[in-house]
């Protein structure tokens, strides 16, 4: 389990605990939480579920999976603290992760 | 005006086997779709990528998936109205009338909207002042070339679309192509080829920058990228060209007046039919309790819709269910002896 912070684009947070095992994606999808589409449903197919990571927790995540920065691509202005959060796998280690949402997926 | 018995919005594999029980019950369908071809997601977003759990096959990629699907309608010879998208749907006579954005009148009193997460659009630039421009100086796709010749074109993107533009317009005009990273997602032959070309000064080649604004008074004159880091530079450029794949809209069906939950249309799980009568929704695009977004769960919706869609189309007859194997009529309907 891991508490995760889903920070909207305006500011807003939702702190929630989410599963080992879940995606953050799921986390945020299961918790209703706005501004992660996830329109192909965590197939790596989309990238409508982005967001920012910043460095202190970038480097902690697992490394990017080939496939991953060519879904980035098409994202709504990827940087280099995107991820896809449907590649981010939860488990302890990610306790008090905070994600931010870009403006919008699509 | 083409009069049918059903118009099924999106070419998916939900939409195709919902096609494949109309024709089993004994209804005609027209079959509408905004790509260019037939298979939705499966043939647009995952051709070559393998699917394990459609039952009865272990393994099959999205274009196999996709060509089995039109095989096993190929006897009821239903129409295709590709590059097409529904745009609007308005109840006359208790029968809807259904316009394309070409033009085309459909007159039925069943709609089965099959349309996955919505119509694919290709994904524009982000910068406003781009949208000046948009569909004269700054472009999503290439109708006729023969504009581009002797004229600075900038080509953002690093997939095919991008790398095969740059490649192809390089001949005859100054072309500059623009990615956000250094690698490149297209065949590595491109790749290679616009390294050869980026070398020899061919090709001006800018790598981990992205678009900052266009500028132009009246036609578009250049264009500034700039770096993460916060470089800019500027480029001249008559036309700007975006490649960034395309994203799912759900486009017109948000105004036909039906209820919506997310994107997603509430149904009923006995028919699949939305809050308008005649209108239905299957595959990813449905929700209800319980919902599943697997291929296998759109052939359900799609097989209990078909039998929604028989009652409008044949109100003065009565369904009666057969089985493929024993029905003699159904074995008509395929051709089969």
């Amino acid at each position: 389990m891991a508490k995760i912070k889903y920070i909207e684009h305006n500011g807003k947070e939702h702190i929630v605990d989410v599963q080992n095992g879940l995606t953050v994606m799921e986390g945020a999808v299961q918790n209703d939480i706005p501004g992660i589409d996830a329109d192909c449903g965590g197939s790596m197919s989309c990238a409508t579920c982005h967001v920012y990571v910043k460095e202190d927790w970038y480097d902690k995540l697992t490394k990017k999976e080939m496939g991953e920065d060519d879904m980035l691509d098409q994202a709504y202005e990827p940087n280099s603290n995107s991820r896809l959060s449907c590649q981010i796998m939860v488990s302890d280690d990610l306790d008090g992760l905070s994600v931010y949402m870009p403006e919008k997926q699509v | 005006m083409i009069k049918t018995d059903v118009v099924i919005v999106g070419a998916g594999p939900t939409g195709l086997f919902c096609a494949h029980q109309l024709g089993i019950i004994g209804l005609k369908c027209e079959i509408v779709d905004n790509l260019d071809k037939i298979g939705g997601q499966c043939i647009e977003l995952y051709p070559d990528k393998p699917i394990y759990d459609i039952p009865a096959v272990p393994e099959c990629t999205g274009e196999e998936l996709t060509n089995n699907l039109i095989e096993q309608i190929k006897p009821f010879n239903f129409n295709f109205h590709l590059n097409d998208r529904v745009q609007q749907l308005k109840n006359e006579n208790e029968k809807w009338i259904v316009k394309t954005t070409s033009g085309k009148k459909f007159q039925t009193p069943n709609v089965v909207i099959a349309g996955g997460v919505g119509s694919f659009e290709p994904r524009k630039f982000t910068t406003k002042s781009a949208e000046k421009f948009d569909g004269t100086s700054v472009l999503y796709s290439i109708k006729d070339k023969t504009i581009f010749k002797d004229k600075s074109v900038a080509i953002f993107g690093g997939g095919d679309s991008a790398l095969d533009w740059a490649i192809e317009l390089s001949d005859t005009s100054k072309v500059s192509l623009i990615h956000r990273r250094d690698e490149f997602r297209g065949a590595p032959a491109s790749v290679q080829k616009i390294k050869e070309l980026s070398e020899k000064n061919i090709i001006n080649l800018f790598t981990k920058y992205s678009i900052k604004d266009v500028k132009g008074n009246g036609s578009l004159e250049e264009v500034e990228i700039k770096s993460e880091d916060g470089k800019s530079k500027i480029l001249k450029a008559d036309y700007v060209l975006g490649f960034f794949g395309l994203i799912m809209q759900l486009g017109p069906i948000a105004e036909w007046g039906l209820n919506l939950d997310k994107k997603a249309i509430p149904v009923n799980t006995e028919n699949f039919e939305t809050n308008k009568k005649g209108i239905f929704a299957i595959g990813d695009i449905c929700t209800y309790p319980g919902k599943l977004k697997l291929i296998l769960s759109g052939f359900h919706e799609g097989a209990l819709a078909a039998r929604g869609c028989f009652k409008y189309a044949r109100p003065n007859e009565k369904y009666r269910f057969e089985f493929t194997t024993a029905s003699n009529i159904i074995k008509d309907r395929l051709g089969v002896k």
